[in-house]
């Protein structure tokens, strides 16, 4: 069983609804963690990454002054804050495909639909932390890999130009770890 | 295709884009060792921990109605403004988003249709004011009446009939929009 030691993680929960909010850090800390920082809005969630540096972020979709799609695209600007490459965990009521693809294409990491369940976080938090994608960079998209698997029914054009590079084969960090 | 690593982050070069492994940094916090026999698996300590959380569920759930309703009656009073049009459907939204998690699945479902009518009509300045009512009412009344024996089937009626005029509403004033109506016709497929 792959283990995550939660208290060496420096979590930031960024949604306006203060239920919510309350939700995730009762959960965090259930699953460990001591160190969870929250913000109310896009904004503020912006200035607390930048303050606190967290090692992974989960925030809303919708929020006032910007919202969650925004912000992922504030963070994951190349060389515009000390770690374009954190994490980021959407958590949303929204759950329609053409939402789940926009917020792919803006850089997410994992999506997590509501209602939200102890075991959907977990597993969530486990993936980004132990099985890490690469990140492409294009002129259009900066941000995790998003491709997961490879089809071997795929017949249409390869999208990516110049060399076999259209699947990016990553070895889990759970198998590192196992294999020492 | 050209390797080099800036620091510890390893960056592969090809015709039009860059593979970019990162330095992992949360190396440090992963192991596999298993659990021991006393120790509490994570997972099911963040359920008890939100288990002792439920006793404010209910009162959570009252001001979330709340919520709704001032929202609603701001649109009665000011019209679909856009900040009230906003305030309804964020209102509506983190119901959605909470009903369940807070004990009250069956209030996901009104809200989430109200959800879709503000969110797919294309001028909500059309939507008759009375439709936005019954999706706020019919949120409260399924909410109020939760301890009741027919409560389900309460909420199904009402939650199947505004979802039914509530999708002839949208298919009529997105008719001669196609992209929209596949979307609004589609299923959703967010991952468990």
């Amino acid at each position: 069983m792959v283990r995550i030691d939660f208290n060496r993680l420096r979590f930031l929960v960024i949604d306006d609804n203060a239920h919510m909010r309350r939700i995730l850090r009762t959960l965090l800390h259930g699953f460990g963690a001591r160190e969870v920082h929250e913000a109310e809005d896009g904004a503020a969630g912006l200035e607390a990454f930048t303050h606190h540096t967290p090692d992974i972020v989960i925030t809303d979709w919708a929020m006032p002054i910007f919202d969650g799609l925004e912000l992922t695209q504030m963070i994951r600007q190349p060389g515009a804050n000390s770690n374009p490459y954190v994490p980021i965990i959407m958590l949303t009521g929204h759950s329609e495909k053409k939402r789940v693809v926009s917020a792919r294409d803006a850089g997410i990491t994992e999506f997590l639909a509501k209602p939200i369940s102890a075991k959907g976080l977990y597993q969530r938090i486990v993936n980004v932390v132990a099985n890490p994608r690469p990140f492409i960079k294009t002129k259009t998209y900066f941000g995790p890999d998003r491709r997961r698997n490879v089809n071997p029914n795929y017949v249409g054009t390869e999208r990516r130009k110049g060399g076999k590079a259209d699947v990016i084969k990553q070895t889990a960090l759970s198998d590192k770890v196992r294999a020492g | 295709m050209a390797h080099h690593k800036k620091n510890s982050t390893a960056v592969a070069t090809y015709g039009d884009h860059e593979v970019i492994t990162p330095e992992n940094k949360l190396r440090r916090v992963v192991s596999v060792k298993p659990l021991a026999p006393e120790e509490p698996n994570p997972v099911e300590r963040a359920e008890k921990a939100l288990a002792d959380l439920s006793t404010e569920f209910s009162t959570w759930m009252d001001s979330e109605c709340e919520r709704l309703d001032a929202a609603r009656r701001n649109i009665a009073t000011g019209g679909f403004t856009a900040a009230n049009r906003d305030a309804v459907f964020h209102a509506a939204h983190d119901i959605k988003g909470e009903a369940a998690t807070f004990g009250f699945p069956l209030v996901a479902l009104a809200a989430d249709s109200l959800c879709r009518l503000i969110e797919h009509s294309p001028d909500v300045t059309r939507i008759p004011i009375m439709l936005v009512d019954q999706h706020v009412d019919a949120v409260r009344a399924i909410h109020r009446e939760y301890a009741r024996s027919d409560a389900t089937a309460l909420a199904a009626t009402l939650t199947k009939r505004l979802r039914a005029v509530t999708d002839e509403f949208l298919l009529h004033e997105n008719r001669d929009r196609p992209d929209v109506l596949e979307h609004i016709k589609g299923p959703t497929i967010a991952p468990e």
